[in-house]
């Protein structure tokens, strides 16, 4: 009992990394940069998301696509002013352009949102529950594995298959020569950022009902999903969402188990112990450079 | 500008004595002005996820200071002050706000607010620059039994210790809970209640320890520590935690469909928890020191009416959130205000010597208060000031 309640839950919040991390995935694949404001990215969805269905009172599937819409064009923000002018000059400076964008958000999510921990109202998904061998699960925990593994195959399929998403890799091997084929570099660069703030808005939203809405909500599943995209190997999708998976189950038998004093030495242990056994992530591969 | 520079230029004339003259009197005049005030200070999270708490706080130090001021004020009549400061539930950023209060605005005491760990880092300042500190909210034990001699700690407020046993008791009484499993937040204030919550149950022989599970503030899912409980056979829940890690643990409860009882200590009424536990915040029974729901005493009458005059939106004892914060810092100001009194002075040597015997009796909220301190106690409140309440939507009412 007490290890398969672990897996539910580790399962639900490995999801979460797991969507949060594909965002890293995305934009590393397209355009070997990452966006380190994920975890506001994130937040941003979730108060977005409260705001229109709360405050202003829309109904909830207005309030999920306005919300989502507006964090896929903060994405586009995100590379068009903190990572693009870096990018062209050669410089590395996006690394921290995007983490102190991600700090300036939750500041005026701050101002504006409030300090006050919000928390979203219950909802058909968390009302409602499945008992699967003695144990009671929520729709939502259903959903967000669903979700996660959903959003990994549709990313690898439209890579692997997509006319436009070869488009996406090709950019990412030869800027010059993807541009002599007639793809608009940077339109679609910024298309991987916004894609990858959709992402962090849904594992906002997905999050939300489970936790509580605040600015600083995001700060650490993006340090977590981090480590998760890195574990899995940031150039593969499934890798990606499986490392998530690894990560939240791991993390919830150790709290099962020991406690969550330790949780967080012991999980991040466990990344750096992966990393020096296998330094391109568990399931990612060495690339190779043609000289 | 324009004033300003107008004056410079009626003044080109005068002779330097004149000014000279000006400048002392401008001066005399604003140190007549600090004199007349006694500055009291209150560090407490006034934003942030127990932000509620810092208000609930103000406005029971607000309403004692209108009657006090109303009254001709202290010392034949110096007017009190208060003078706040945002700690965000941050120990540094209290220690930073508390030195403040101490060598800027030179005040008279320091009222502190829900957080044990930012009381806790304030406790060696005042002592050490003997400075009044009075507690109206955070309950680690640890905060006026601090070892320190003179202690200028004082606290109008539930004990960790004396609140431990309190819940034990309550889980064995009202739900026959025969193994209570521990959910504690990691920090100071929780290892105050473990220690506690051990001691209390050695004490007992009903009621034993089914396990502890320690969490973090920003834990989501604490199914995992609520199964290690229920696999070592915990029949009650002991809750010590603030209002959002609380109604985590809350929602984590209702999905694995345990319908335990949670007996917890009063950090929940700090904030938003019936919002953010949602559905299942009204299972959890917690200690506070006051309600205003009920009959009430002369003075709880009298205060109610005055919390409706002063702050239109309480229409009623439903209005009013976090009372427990209220009611302290209200007696609280009130005890401060007698030991001044009888002091004669502001000095914080003599306004403690006062505190720890205070010759007068006060017609308090929560109790009457009689020698409510002595120099080897100072807390004014005990086990038999203490009830159990739950929340019914977003109103506070008892239960016992």
């Amino acid at each position: 009992m007490l290890v398969s309640s672990a897996l539910i839950s580790g399962l639900g919040l490995g999801s979460m990394y797991g969507l949060l991390a594909l965002g890293f995935h995305i934009t590393h694949a397209v355009s070997n940069t990452v966006n380190f404001a994920q975890g506001s990215t994130m937040m941003l969805g979730a108060v977005l998301c409260f705001t229109f269905w709360v405050t202003f009172h829309w109904s909830p599937t207005l309030a999920v696509i306005a919300g989502l819409g507006l964090c896929a064009v903060w994405g586009a923000i995100v590379e068009r002013i903190a990572v693009r002018p870096f990018v062209q000059r050669g410089s590395n400076a996006w690394l921290m352009a995007t983490v102190a964008l991600g700090i300036v958000l939750e500041n005026v999510v701050l101002f504006t949102f409030g300090k006050d921990p919000r928390g979203m109202p219950a909802g058909l998904l968390t009302t409602n529950s499945v008992v699967v061998a003695g144990i009671r699960i929520q729709l939502l925990q259903l959903l967000i594995p669903v979700v996660g593994l959903l959003f990994a195959a549709a990313i690898q399929i439209f890579f692997q298959r997509a006319h436009y998403g070869k488009a996406l890799l090709a950019v990412v091997q030869n800027k010059d020569a993807a541009r002599l084929m007639g793809i608009d570099v940077e339109r679609v660069v910024m298309a991987s950022f916004a894609l990858s703030g959709l992402l962090a808005g849904v594992a906002g939203m997905m999050v939300a009902p489970l936790f509580t809405i605040s600015s600083t909500m995001g700060t650490l599943f993006g340090i977590k999903a981090f480590a998760v995209a890195i574990l899995g190997g940031i150039g593969n999708a499934w890798g990606v969402v499986l490392a998530g998976l690894i990560y939240g189950i791991a993390e919830a038998l150790i709290i099962a188990l020991a406690g969550s004093t330790y949780s967080q030495i012991a999980t991040f242990a466990l990344v750096i112990l992966a990393l020096a056994i296998r330094p391109t992530g568990l399931f990612g591969h060495a690339e190779v450079k043609k000289v | 500008m324009w004033i300003r520079c107008s004056m410079l230029r009626d003044l080109r004339g005068a002779p330097l004595w004149v000014l000279a003259t000006a400048l002392l009197l401008s001066f005399a005049g604003g140190t007549a002005f600090a004199a007349d005030l006694v500055k009291v200070g209150h560090v407490a999270a006034l934003s942030g996820a127990s932000a509620q708490s810092g208000e609930a706080i103000t406005r029971g130090l607000a309403l004692a200071i209108d009657e006090i001021n109303e009254k001709g004020g202290l010392l034949g009549g110096r007017k009190l002050e208060l003078i706040q400061r945002d700690d965000e539930s941050n120990p540094p950023k209290g220690l930073i706000a508390a030195r403040e209060l101490i060598f800027q605005e030179k005040v008279a005491a320091i009222f502190g607010g829900i957080d044990t760990p930012v009381s806790l880092a304030i406790v060696p300042l005042v002592n050490k620059e003997k400075t009044l500190f009075m507690g109206v909210w955070a309950a680690g034990t640890g905060i006026t039994r601090n070892g320190a001699n003179p202690n200028y700690v004082f606290r109008v407020s539930a004990v960790d210790d004396d609140v431990d046993i309190k819940l034990l008791k309550y889980a064995n009484d009202r739900f026959k809970a025969k193994k209570a499993g521990l959910m504690l937040i990691n920090n100071p204030w929780g290892q105050s209640n473990e220690k506690g919550l051990i001691a209390a149950a050695k004490d007992n022989p009903v009621i034993t320890i089914a396990g502890i599970s320690k969490f973090e503030n920003n834990d989501v899912d604490m199914v995992p520590h609520l199964s290690r409980l229920k696999e070592a056979g915990a029949d009650a829940i002991i809750l010590v935690v603030n209002a959002p890690p609380g109604a985590q643990m809350m929602k984590s409860r209702e999905r694995m469909g345990w319908t335990v009882p949670v007996v917890s200590h009063w950090g929940i009424s700090g904030g938003r928890f019936p919002e953010l536990a949602g559905p299942t915040a009204g299972d959890a029974h917690f200690v506070q020191t006051y309600s205003f729901f009920g009959k009430l005493s002369p003075a709880g009458e009298r205060v109610l009416a005055a919390l409706k005059k002063k702050y239109p939106q309480i229409k009623g004892p439903e209005d009013i959130f976090s009372p427990v914060g209220t009611a302290n810092a209200y007696d609280a100001m009130h005890l401060v205000a007698m030991a001044i009194e009888q002091a004669g002075s502001t000095d914080a040597n003599a306004v403690r010597s006062a505190l720890e015997n205070l010759k007068a009796t006060y017609q308090g909220l929560i109790k009457t208060y009689n020698r409510p301190f002595t120099p080897e106690n100072h807390d004014a409140l005990g086990p038999n000031d203490y009830i159990m309440v739950r929340y019914e939507g977003d109103k506070v009412i008892p239960v016992e």
